[in-house]
């Protein structure tokens, strides 16, 4: 850490209200233009996904337990399972995985 | 506007499930805020003040690694790129009758889910149950996450080790169900994934830090998809 974390803090919450509340405040119509619609719908899904991997192998002591709650995660979310569950059973993974293998 | 209690009920019946599910994803949070070097009360006013999973994550990450600010409010615009546009959306669902401090107070907790079910109140939205949600779900973020820090430290390493993969699972939970109906969107999660594990492995890009590695993939994968395969009006 080499600043104070307090502005740190406000600098993340001023930026992250801004980006809320602006659009409230101001919009009135939609927006557009095609490629700035796009581009913000599809920022989400890809920060999410260079996020999660490989970073979930570091996170664990075993990254084999990070690759296989990752496996797991994603059949699950795909059957369409909740945020929680999904989330739950991802730590119950490696919980379990990691008795054996650490 | 006069307080609307009914809708302000309704909200609390829907914010409950929600602040569960916070709590126990803000736990792990709190757990990425310790390791960052944050205390608790540090900790429990940035998930009160930001309200933001992955912007948050995404946060501490960065000041671990000792970024500049500049590289933290620009990491934090583009981990919450996608309120904007889910405020850009609520603009719409309000009355325009509804005042500027309504609207300021419905913009301090605009989240993927108080988003969701608030768009899902039929016709018109009114902020009392917004406010019931967020009732809930604030105090559920907020205290999930001081817990995390101060219980990390109390807990088995095997634990904490579990428990960091929570917020893991759900960015997963996010990301997969979409790509059900989307076929771009399923064939950009292996492709951030590879591209994401590439710039972290290969030497080439070992000088860059982790955060501005972030930055970059988004954006350069984000305006790829975008050029390629614009979104068509209905699908937004």
């Amino acid at each position: 850490m080499s600043g104070n974390v307090w502005i740190y803090i406000g600098v993340m919450a001023v930026v992250s209200y801004l980006i809320r509340v602006l659009p409230l405040l101001l919009m009135r119509k939609q927006i557009k233009n095609t490629f700035i619609k796009s581009f913000l719908y599809y920022v989400p899904y890809v920060t999410l996904s260079v996020m999660t991997f490989p970073a979930i192998m570091d996170a664990t002591a075993s990254p084999y337990a990070g690759i296989a709650a990752l496996i797991i995660g994603i059949v699950m979310a795909y059957c369409k399972r909740s945020l929680l569950q999904v989330a739950v059973t991802c730590c119950a993974v490696v919980f379990i995985l990691e008795l054996f293998l650490v | 506007m006069k307080f609307d209690k009914q809708q302000y009920r309704f909200g609390l019946r829907d914010g409950l499930p929600i602040a569960l599910g916070y709590f126990a994803v803000a736990f792990a949070l709190g757990i990425a805020a310790k390791n960052a070097g944050l205390n608790a009360l540090q900790a429990g006013i940035a998930s009160f003040l930001l309200n933001a999973s992955a912007g948050e994550y995404a946060g501490f990450t960065l000041i671990a690694a000792g970024a500049t600010y500049g590289e933290v409010a620009l990491m934090t615009l583009i981990t919450n790129a996608r309120y904007f546009l889910m405020s850009c959306s609520l603009s719409q669902k309000l009355d325009q009758s509804v005042s500027v401090w309504h609207r300021m107070i419905i913009g301090f907790d605009v989240t993927d889910e108080i988003f969701g079910v608030s768009m899902a109140v039929p016709g018109k939205l009114c902020p009392y149950y917004t406010y019931g949600v967020m009732s809930l779900a604030m105090p559920g973020w907020a205290s999930g996450t001081v817990l995390g820090v101060l219980a990390g430290s109390v807990l088995p390493l095997r634990v904490v080790s579990a428990l960091s993969v929570g917020l893991f699972g759900m960015f997963i939970a996010i990301i997969v169900p979409p790509a059900r109906t989307n076929k771009v969107i399923a064939a950009l999660i292996p492709i951030c994934f590879a591209l994401s594990f590439a710039a972290d492995r290969l030497s080439l890009f070992s000088g860059i830090s982790t955060g501005v590695k972030t930055i970059a993939l988004t954006v350069v994968i984000s305006v790829a998809a975008a050029l390629l395969f614009p979104k068509k009006e209905e699908q937004v």
